[in-house]
């Protein structure tokens, strides 16, 4: 940062810049942030905290489950904590924590000084907030869902759950989803529109790409649970009649609306896990990506697929064969996808130059334990093994091993990864080790037993079972591999506060990677790059000639961006972004108002909408006339050209 | 050693329109999440149907025709102005802006009213059964959306003829008629099935 201060006519320009992107303090100001990368923290911080949350009520699970005929926790309070475990680490923390990322990191990775719509993402935080705290609130007061995380019909229909827990599962899902969407939409607008000039669709990063590829798949899969969840609400409360059979309902429409989401949310976490994993295993090889077209073509055929699989959930409900055959060869066939991927890492890795860090340990953790996961869940889309270890624990163990592999191993390798550049310090490379071998070693102790115990025909979702059946070993195997994981991250968070306050500086680029959030400093300035970048190949920092071009000519006092175009990013025009302000957060409060009100009486949408439509003229409403308004603003006008193909004295000064 | 080189974007405009703006791909994103639901909600209807042996069930006599295709009408036609205020905002055009938008919300509140009188003559209650409730839904759904876009379009209306007016916010016309477009389109398909597949299948 300090090289670049002293270029020639920065001084003021730089100090103006500065503070144009500056955050207001207080608490107050603090409420009105709309920087990508405060927000990007917040969402960060918020979903570890889901995850403790979750990963506690795992903890209890695994205490009732460590011995036979246990009685310390009831079944009634059992079926909360499951739901409330499945619901927590699904909604509030997988597809959040991926995003989080995405939205602290897009912007960086493709050189952009914010995100598009930053208020929207400010209103996601805040939506996701309040959605959470109601959840957990819900389950303090005995009120926490209790029929599984997809809520099936007709167990969550009025007539069985007379409570309000499945009302508050219904909503918390229009809560998440919101939230979700709104950042799917933000990042797709921010990677087409807004990267630095240079970076053609070809030099997009691979972590990038799937962070595009998931929020596609947000915008297709996320309106199913809601449509659903909606259906089941009015159900629930004007006496619609969806999931009911004796009035012409089917509770299988339920299964497919869900699983038509529910599948592709698997992938919308792996996929990107996967990214992670590609530019991890990219900076830690020293060489480009092995196939570069094929990963990326790879994630978006995944994509394309996970929306072809739902049924495989649904092969016990007794649907036509030829149906569960096309469904069992389309689960088959994903794996090939995935392979291609698999096989590119391996070359990658085979001919770099591998030095193994922290990051590196958790991407090798994660080969191991996803390429198990992978098999049995090859295994599971076989319709008779299917049906024969349908709602066992062999499905728990599955799941967790795609989920915990695919996702979380690339996730703690992320947090490594990415640590010095959010706050400037290094974590342990010692306590890291640690941290990855209690996680790496309770984790299959954990789990693999699972997939025995469900052979042996345990199943799901039980509170206790009986000494007799001999299940007690291997149960008490797991719940002290939980204990070993639960310490690990423990060692975590006590090593992240210690980095926090007297950890190594980082310096701007710890790892020598080649993606552009490295160009800048750690932590980045607010203005994210002070000399926007451009581009001239697919890392970077490894690939730009030493005379490549930096952006000049975007405003100091407002917080003016570049948009670019979509296919090959020459510049196309610009746009002031929005200052801060209190409206994301007041049409958050009128929403949640609205959504917890329309739990109790119809009324509430009526009414609750009200504030919710003044909150939102007030977040549109200018506040004064633009500065940059009184320029020309021709209707046609000339794209520049790209900087590696302007002629060698039109961009010097 | 030489000045660094640089890329000057300083001369470029402080916005764009159609989908080279960022408010344009805000829109499609919108418009792609609410054509799912759309698009579920409909095979929603089709899978009940499939699970009964008449359509509508229990003698419910189909939707009357008279008030959906009058509406639906009203709907094609509001497309004209839109396109003429579209246009408008395209050659920041304000006059133009403030008339068509005014003859827009005219449309607007003439198919909000049209559709009240929808609701009544679907001849079944959302609690009657299952037919009933995903016709009301279909039905609901859409009057969201008409509701919706014409409050969007009031409150853009009103800031247009009261300011602070910035050249961005005739972005913001080209966009909100853009989303007027999905609105009209989006009926097509759904009066196609609570008007028609009733008596079609």
């Amino acid at each position: 940062m300090t090289a670049r201060l002293e270029l020639p006519h920065a001084g003021e320009d730089l100090a103006m810049l500065e503070a144009t992107w500056a955050e207001p303090r207080g608490f107050v100001g603090w409420c009105t942030h709309v920087d990508h990368k405060s927000i990007g923290r917040r969402y960060l911080v918020t979903a570890f905290a889901y995850f403790l949350v979750g990963g506690a009520l795992a903890g209890l699970m695994r205490l009732q489950l460590s011995r036979p005929d246990n009685t310390w926790i009831g079944p009634d309070l059992y079926n909360q904590i499951f739901t409330t475990h499945g619901t927590t680490m699904m909604f509030l923390f997988a597809v959040p924590v991926m995003q989080a990322l995405g939205v602290y990191f897009v912007p960086l990775m493709v050189g952009a000084r914010g995100i598009a719509f930053p208020r929207l993402i400010a209103f996601s935080y805040w939506m996701y907030l309040f959605g959470g705290l109601f959840l957990f609130t819900s389950f303090l007061l005995n009120a926490g869902p209790d029929a599984g995380w997809f809520a099936y019909p007709p167990l969550t229909e009025t007539l069985y759950s007379p409570s309000k827990r499945a009302d508050v599962w219904a909503q918390l899902i229009t809560f998440t989803e919101v939230a979700s969407l709104a950042v799917a939409v933000s990042l797709i607008t921010t990677v087409f529109k807004m990267r630095a000039p240079g970076m053609t669709l070809n030099r997009i990063p691979i972590f990038v790409w799937a962070q595009v590829v998931t929020s596609f798949m947000v915008l297709f899969a996320m309106p199913a649970v809601m449509l659903a969840s909606t259906a089941l609400i009015l159900d629930r409360l004007v006496n619609t009649h969806f999931f009911d059979v004796e009035h012409a309902g089917d509770a299988l429409l339920w299964q497919h609306l869900f699983w038509f989401f529910g599948h592709p949310e698997v992938y919308i976490i792996f996929i990107p896990g996967a990214g992670l994993v590609s530019m991890i295993i990219t900076t830690f090889s020293r060489r480009h990506m092995f196939g570069y077209l094929a990963v990326v073509l790879s994630l978006v055929s995944t994509a394309f697929m996970g929306f072809g699989l739902w049924v495989h959930h649904m092969f016990a409900t007794g649907l036509p064969q030829l149906g569960e055959s096309f469904f069992t060869a389309a689960s088959i066939m994903i794996a090939i996808p995935t392979g291609i991927q698999i096989f590119c890492w391996i070359a990658t890795m085979w001919s770099g130059r591998i030095f193994v860090r922290t990051p590196m340990l958790w991407v090798l953790g994660f080969f191991a334990i996803f390429v198990c996961g992978g098999l049995s869940g090859v295994m599971l889309a076989a319709v008779p093994l299917n049906i024969q270890v349908h709602d066992t624990f062999f499905v728990v163990a599955h799941l967790h091993y795609v989920l915990i592999g695919g996702a979380i191993f690339p996730l703690f390798g992320a947090y490594y990864y990415w640590f010095p550049k959010i706050t400037g310090r290094m974590l342990s490379e010692r306590l890291g080790q640690s941290v990855f071998g209690l996680f790496f070693v309770g984790f299959n102790l954990t789990f693999f037993p699972m997939h025995v115990l469900g052979l042996h025909g345990m199943p799901r979702r039980v509170y206790t079972y009986p000494a007799a059946l001999g299940w007690g070993s291997l149960n008490l195997a797991a719940s002290i591999g939980a204990l070993l994981m639960g310490f690990g991250v423990i060692v975590f968070i006590v090593d992240a506060l210690r980095a926090l306050r007297a950890g190594e500086v980082a310096a701007d680029n710890p790892w020598g990677a080649g993606t552009l959030e490295w160009a800048t400093s750690s932590p980045p300035p607010n203005s994210n790059f002070l000399r926007p970048p451009t581009v001239g190949g697919r890392e970077p920092l490894w690939d730009n000639p030493v005379d490549q071009p930096t952006v000049v000519g975007l405003r100091a006092d407002v917080r003016d961006v570049l948009v670019t175009h979509v296919l090959d990013a020459e510049p196309d025009h610009r746009v002031e972004f929005p200052e801060p302000s209190l409206w994301p957060l007041l049409t958050a409060i009128a929403t949640t108002t609205m959504f917890i009100w329309s739990i109790f009486t119809p009324w509430g949408v009526v009414y609750g909408s009200v504030p919710v439509f003044i909150a939102m003229v007030g977040w549109f409403w200018p506040h004064r006339p633009d500065e940059g308004g009184t320029q020309p603003w021709p209707i046609r006008h000339r794209t520049l050209p790209l900087p590696n193909e302007a002629p060698a004295s039109g961009g010097v000064i | 050693m030489s000045a660094p080189r640089t890329l000057d974007v300083g001369a470029l405009p402080p916005g764009a329109f159609g989908s080279r703006s960022l408010m344009w791909w805000g829109t499609m994103g919108i418009v792609v999440i609410e054509s799912t639901v759309f698009a579920l909600a409909i095979a929603a209807y089709f899978f009940f149907r499939t699970r009964l042996p008449a359509w509508p069930p229990d003698g419910v006599a189909p939707p009357d025709l008279r008030w959906g295709t009058i509406n639906t009408i009203v709907l094609v036609a509001s497309c004209l102005p839109n396109q003429l205020a579209k246009r408008a905002g395209e050659h920041v055009n304000l006059r133009g802006v403030r008339i068509w938008m005014l003859v827009c919300l005219a449309f607007g509140v003439v198919f909000n009213v049209l559709r009240a009188y929808e609701f009544q003559h679907l001849n079944v209650l959302w609690d009657h059964d299952a037919y009933g409730s995903i016709v009301w839904v279909l039905l609901g759904l859409h009057t969201t959306h008409i509701v919706t876009d014409f409050l969007d379009t009031a409150v853009l209306a009103a800031l247009m003829f009261i300011g602070p007016i910035e050249e961005k916010r005739f972005i913001d016309v080209e966009e909100n008629s853009a989303y007027w477009y999905f609105v009209v389109l989006a009926w097509l398909p759904i009066y196609g099935v609570i008007y028609w597949a009733p008596r079609l299948m």
